[in-house]
């Protein structure tokens, strides 16, 4: 059973800030599985989307907010979530398999950000399931290298209020 | 406005703090706050390792009640402040540690005396600060006392390069509101939990009340007292919590734990309420925790709201300050029981008071002319104080046989190393505690391996005029490893011997400028304690050659089940 949570945190935008965070998560014993950082609406905060691979993630949120420097953890299950990640993944498509390769990302909307004689690289955005989705549809072609920015994550508004959910 | 050095600020700083001592180490880079430190109402200890002002600190700290503080340069001045820092941590301990660093210049290019003292120290303290900005000085040590001393108390580290030191900058008074916007301590309990607390413990036949470290740490043994009685609960009091509740008391139990009292165990284990006030459900106390008390329901009080439910879930979680929340319980109770009274729960109190008498702690025989035996040399000690006294312990066989022994009656009066189990802590923390509490008669009870980790700290306490005493319990070994040796590993005593005659002790006091004595049979002892507490002049060393093969009893081995008991040698077999 999988043990994967989304967190994202708000943390003082301070020095060694992720330090804290990942020598918490290693002290106790907590696995990062993915893990993206970046400037918060406000200046002076950032905001950590992680995801965890851990059993009790009550004890990972509760480690989290002791954390001097955090200011608000918050724990978002796939429902009430919008969830992004950008892929870079580059495939093998020489001159025979091109125009399949081709057919194959339109499908995914995946954009051709590079070509090379025998290689192809796109630039792939979506939730985690539309990349595995994708990479398993490239597999049979070759998958020379390939690079994640790691999860990001925003709650949902309430439902009430969501009324023009396009996400 | 006057300009100062950061340096002069730092010292204005812990003076604003009403800093009456710190324990410390010059060196480099911290050099350029002994300077003005010379002129400064704050009495400096110089210890001789910075491990020993660590613990110096940590002593003060469980003494007061007050921030300790120490002082350490660069490098390996502060890589030997790291022990300490771990052991604060472990058992939240507020002490504020000052390190000196390489120039911010020089930060990352591997230069002398240089350590990442800032990423070293960070999973050993609460919170740490590498100050790069001048301005900041008054305001971060202002902090970091406020961060160290308030909710979960903890040590705090602050890493000054040495030419932050040099740079001038105009004084300001800190404001005295600290704003964090992270950290907001919850003190007071949700009243809907205190009330569902108050049900379950009126409800519950077979109660415990389970007291840990924080019942000292928030001054809240008056609150735990009035509430256990109004309540009618016995209560067990960790290695933390000795002197929380007086040993005397009807309703006490003992200790619970590895080496716990049987009637503290069995009760625990036994329960259908365990409610635990500043205590963390520590393995030395559980066991296995899968065997823990299975049939309680738990009422977990904690300032820290991390320590509710990582070990065990509680059915009531209340995050709060010990004090104020026993305040809330004993309020709602009483309350709730108008004029009546708690139930009386007589058949549970006849049998926590049968297993009190069937299985007492003390299960050792002094033989006149037999081999010292060491529970008997700190019987001795109660005896010869009047238990007038703050004792000391470091860690091992004899730190068990002090904790079960003492009738500890009052807070602060017991100092030890629990969570981290360091060795080597009670000479420095008993200079410590002495600084912190003149008046008080203070003993380390320290053991033969524990007091070479860190006796050159004796040189201090009498070059620096703190007359601490120490006893050590001396067995020529490594007596806990050699217990574990004895049960668990067939009697291979693997690097557990200490040699029997050397040091001599006595003539190592002496060397110290130390007044020293030496007890070898049971006639002795008295005599030579007396002498010892009837000096106050300087150091005291009392040396009792016991018998090497006394092992500590009640006994839970690690990670077993509480249920089962190992009472004596002859549950051994």
């Amino acid at each position: 059973m999988s043990n994967l949570h989304l967190i994202t945190v708000l943390v003082e935008d301070k020095p060694g800030v992720l330090a804290r965070v990942a020598t918490m998560f290693a002290r106790r014993g907590f696995n990062i599985h993915s893990l993206a950082v970046g400037p918060a609406e406000e200046l002076e905060l950032s905001r950590m989307t992680i995801v965890v691979d851990a059993p009790d993630v009550e004890q990972v949120i509760k480690q989290l907010q002791k954390l001097i420097n955090t200011l608000k953890v918050v724990e978002l299950s796939g429902t009430d979530a919008i969830e992004r990640e950008v892929m870079l993944i580059r495939v093998n498509a020489d001159t025979e398999q091109r125009s399949s390769v081709l057919d194959a990302a339109a499908v995914f909307k995946a954009k051709p950000v590079d070509v090379g004689a025998t290689t192809i690289t796109f630039e792939v955005v979506g939730d985690p399931q539309k990349l595995a989705d994708f990479l398993e549809l490239m597999r049979p072609y070759g998958v020379v290298s390939l690079v994640k920015s790691g999860r990001i994550a925003l709650a949902r508004e309430p439902k009430a209020r969501n009324l023009r959910a396009i996400g | 406005m006057e300009r100062i050095s950061i340096s002069q600020a730092l010292i204005k700083a812990l003076e604003f703090e009403g800093v009456e001592v710190m324990f410390g180490h010059p060196g480099g880079a911290i050099l350029p706050a002994y300077d003005p430190l010379y002129d400064s109402k704050i009495r400096h200890v110089l210890a001789r390792h910075e491990q020993g002002a660590g613990h110096m600190a940590e002593g003060y700290a469980q003494a007061t009640g007050r921030v300790g503080v120490c002082i350490a340069t660069s490098g390996p001045g502060a890589t030997n402040l790291v022990t300490s820092l771990a052991n604060a941590y472990m058992d939240s301990i507020p002490i504020l540690a000052i390190t000196g660093q390489v120039p911010t210049t020089a930060i990352g290019n591997d230069a002398f005396q240089e350590a990442h003292t800032w990423g070293i120290t960070m999973p050993t303290t609460k919170h740490n600060y590498l100050v790069t900005d001048a301005a900041e000085i008054p305001d971060v040590i202002h902090e970091a006392f406020h961060l160290a001393s308030t909710g979960r108390p903890g040590p705090v580290l602050v890493d000054l390069p040495k030419d932050i030191l040099n740079t001038e900058v105009v004084w300001h008074d800190p404001t005295g509101i600290v704003d964090l916007p992270g950290y907001k301590p919850t003190t007071t309990g949700h009243p809907l939990q205190v009330k569902s607390a108050i049900e379950l413990i009126q409800q519950s036949q077979r109660p415990v009340l389970y007291a840990g470290g924080g019942i000292i740490a928030s001054g809240a043994h008056a609150e735990l007292l009035t509430f256990a009685e109004r309540a009618n609960l016995p209560v067990v009091t960790t290695l933390m919590a000795r002197g929380a509740f007086p040993d005397t008391h009807a309703l006490h139990l003992g200790m619970p734990g590895m080496h716990g009292f049987y009637s503290a165990i069995t009760a625990m284990q036994k329960s259908d309420l365990l409610i635990a006030i500043g205590a963390r459900f520590d393995d030395r106390v559980t066991g296995d925790p899968s065997h823990f008390a299975t049939g309680a329901k738990i009422i977990h009080v904690d300032i820290d709201p991390a320590e509710i439910g990582k070990i065990r879930k509680a059915d009531v979680p209340i995050v709060g300050d010990a004090r104020t929340v026993l305040r809330q319980l004993d309020e709602r109770l009483a309350k709730v029981l108008g004029t009546g009274t708690a139930p009386t729960r007589t058949e549970w109190m006849e049998t926590l008071s049968g297993w009190k008498s069937a299985h007492p702690i003390s299960s050792y025989e002094q033989e006149p002319g037999g081999l010292l035996k060491p529970q008997y040399v700190i019987e001795e000690l109660f005896k010869t104080t009047g238990g007038d006294a703050i004792v000391v312990a470091g860690v091992g066989q004899h730190q068990m046989w002090a904790a079960q022994l003492w009738k500890y009656t009052k807070p602060r009066t017991w100092i030890n190393s629990g969570g981290a189990g360091t060795m080597g802590f009670a000479v420095p923390a008993a200079i410590g505690a002495k600084m912190g509490m003149p008046d008080e008669n203070v003993w380390a009870i320290d053991g033969d391996g524990c007091f070479q980790m860190t006796m050159q700290e004796m040189i201090c306490a009498s070059t620096e005029g703190i007359p601490v005493k120490v006893l050590i319990i001396n067995n020529h070994n490594l007596g806990m490893v050699r217990q574990w040796q004895r049960i668990f590993y067939n009697e291979r005593f693997s690097a557990s011997e200490l040699t029997d005659h050397t040091p001599d002790y006595v003539k190592l006091a002496e060397a110290m400028g130390c007044a020293g004595f030496r007890a070898e049979t049971a006639e002795e002892v008295a005599p030579v304690l007396e002498k010892a507490n009837s000096i106050n002049d300087r150091p005291v060393i009392v040396e009792a050659r016991v018998d090497p093969d006394e092992m500590v009893f009640p006994m839970v081995p690690a990670g077993g089940s509480n249920d089962i008991v190992i009472l004596s040698k002859d549950d051994l077999s």
